[in-house]
């Protein structure tokens, strides 16, 4: 087998992407917690602070706090420092306003999934995945769990 | 025929006609693109169905970056207007004054002004307040309404009995063009129930009548309360409207809370039962006055020393709270060290004009301040060093995002140490004793 596929909880925002995955431990807040010109974390508190989270599959819990997330979120995808899709463990609106409202001035196509929790649970840092509506494709070679 | 949607869940989000025709498009492509905003939010809430709302306080209108700035043009370019009321919160500087700090970047100021402009042209009332239901014609009792800024969603929901949830970034502007909002979370009866009972036995009754009380309350209650909606008992019945504002926004601060109720205070708590909806609480936390002295001291950074700034007025200062500062400065001057702020809004600006406070306040050497926050980085000169504030909201946020420290203390304390130019606070109201501590 050189793939294993995770199914999805829901497509919260379409589209397809590949690249490779970030995994952020706690949920993140893209107003306060994060540089949405650089594309780094700078929550001081974020066990991944200081990480940059540009051209990633971004897998996280979910949103923090601030109701300036998805602004966050739309003017990373608007300089290229965002993420090239997001998975998330719970579904979250904050995020998804944020990529839908940045693909539709932008003409950017920012997948958004929602896994279930034991589904997610397979995602680790450093995988290639292709991320598409009909699921996460994970590569063998990139590191899944045996 | 007619497309279903789903929501997460899998059961159907039923729209009306009217709704059916925004999603497909029949009053034009960025109308369709809000509506689909709104569904996709209302399917990811896992709401039935939407409800009808005609009042917004939008957040939208302040400058956080250029895709608010693209999507505002996008929507006047669009020729699309607010058919309802629809509220400004503040913005990064004032719009009338020329206070700004001397490092703030022109382009943000500029696109910030822009993004101003754009949104009166959309038919915004231009308030430029974060305390919106100081106001008339705000929200009443039992309407389903749009707000975006966290204190006055808690307001809104807690004190007036209106209902919203705190709706983020171009959701708020989505579901205010729209005229919809999902029918879920504090918009319905179930989710506004009392989860979490905090009780007040153990504090003094001389404590619990200060507004200084209540900006540490909200703190506390903020932490220990997290996600769930707190409950108070033991909070006086004459408990004024400052105090109520000042718990409404330390708790949204220092945790997320959108709705609190209080016993005999806040309409849809009569009794702790009702709160409750008659099932019994998921917790309960007594507040002991050793708590309570830990989430105070917990909101300065600084032990004391000089003074270089007051800040008054998170959120927005209000008319009561002009009348309680004339009479604490009573003729004496601001000390030449300090640089001394109160924010408000332009409307409670104008009734203290009429009253003469204004000119009094300046003459003291009190700056005015309004449309924007002394929190928000090119709003004010001269914020750094010391800083001292009676807003818990204004003591938890500052410190992470300016280079200064902070000295928690009450309206009182603050003029005292603006005066002095040092941090001075009432050894009385400050002791351990005052606070229910037994020594």
């Amino acid at each position: 087998m050189s793939c294993r596929s995770l199914p999805v909880l829901d497509i919260l925002n379409p589209g397809t992407a590949h690249g490779t995955v970030l995994k952020l431990s706690e949920p993140l807040s893209f107003w306060g917690g994060f540089n949405p010109v650089d594309g780094r974390i700078i929550d001081q508190s974020h066990p991944e602070v200081g990480k940059s989270i540009t051209g990633t599959i971004l897998a996280l819990p979910g949103s923090r706090g601030s109701a300036g997330t998805p602004g966050g979120v739309a003017e990373a995808l608007r300089r290229n420092v965002g993420p090239v899709a997001i998975l998330l463990a719970q579904p979250d609106v904050n995020i998804t306003i944020g990529a839908q409202v940045a693909d539709h001035l932008y003409a950017t196509e920012t997948p958004v999934l929602a896994l279930a929790e034991i589904e997610f649970a397979w995602l680790e840092t450093g995988m290639q995945v292709t991320v598409s509506d009909v699921g996460v494709a994970i590569k063998e070679d990139g590191g899944i769990k045996s | 025929m007619r497309k279903t949607v789903q929501t997460v869940s899998g059961k159907p989000l039923n729209l009306s006609d009217y709704e059916q025709a925004l999603l497909e498009g029949e009053a034009g492509e960025a109308m369709q693109f809000v509506m689909q905003l709104v569904v996709r939010a209302a399917r990811i809430m896992d709401a039935p169905r939407l409800l009808e709302t005609d009042y917004l306080h939008m957040d939208a209108c302040h400058y956080y970056g250029r895709a608010h700035l693209d999507f505002a043009r996008y929507l006047v370019n669009s020729n699309i207007r607010f058919g309802i009321r629809a509220w400004t919160n503040t913005v990064p500087a004032s719009l009338i004054q020329k206070e700004v700090r001397e490092e703030a970047d022109a382009v943000v100021l500029k696109e910030a002004r822009e993004l101003a402009d754009l949104y009166i042209a959309m038919g915004a009332k231009p308030v430029w307040t974060c305390a919106p239901y100081q106001l008339p014609g705000s929200p009443v009792f039992g309407e389903h309404i749009v707000v975006a800024e966290s204190n006055a969603v808690s307001y809104f929901n807690s004190v007036i009995g209106a209902r919203t949830n705190k709706y983020g970034d171009f959701l708020d502007v989505a579901c205010g063009l729209t005229r919809r909002v999902p029918e879920a979370g504090l918009h319905t009866d179930k989710g506004r129930r009392a989860q979490i009972h905090i009780d007040l036995a153990k504090v003094p009754e001389e404590l619990r009548e200060t507004e200084f009380f209540c900006h540490v309350l909200g703190h506390l209650m903020g932490r220990v309360s997290g996600n769930r909606i707190p409950v108070i008992t033991g909070l006086p019945a004459k408990t004024p409207k400052d105090s109520l504002k000042a718990l409404a926004a330390a708790g949204a601060a220092s945790g997320a809370i959108g709705l609190y109720h209080a016993v005999g205070i806040t309409p849809e708590a009569p009794t702790l039962e009702a709160a409750l909806q008659d099932r019994p609480a998921e917790a309960f936390y007594r507040v002991t006055p050793r708590n309570l002295v830990e989430a105070r001291d917990s909101l300065s950074t600084t032990a004391g020393g000089s003074v270089d700034m007051v800040a008054l007025g998170t959120p927005h200062f209000s008319f009561t709270e002009f009348a309680r500062l004339m009479p604490l400065l009573d003729g004496r001057k601001i000390h030449s060290d300090v640089a001394f702020y109160v924010s408000t809004s332009r409307h409670v600006a104008a009734l203290a004009t009429q009253k003469g406070w204004i000119e009094a306040l300046e003459k003291a050497g009190v700056t005015v301040l309004v449309d924007t926050c002394t929190y928000f980085t090119p709003a004010v000169r001269g914020c750094k060093g010391q800083v001292m504030t009676n807003s818990a909201k204004w003591a938890y946020y500052a410190p992470g995002m300016l280079p200064v420290k902070v000295a928690f203390g009450s309206l009182r304390d603050c003029v005292e140490s603006a005066v002095r130019g040092e941090v001075a606070r009432d050894p009385t109201t400050w002791s351990a004793r005052h606070w229910g501590v037994s020594e």
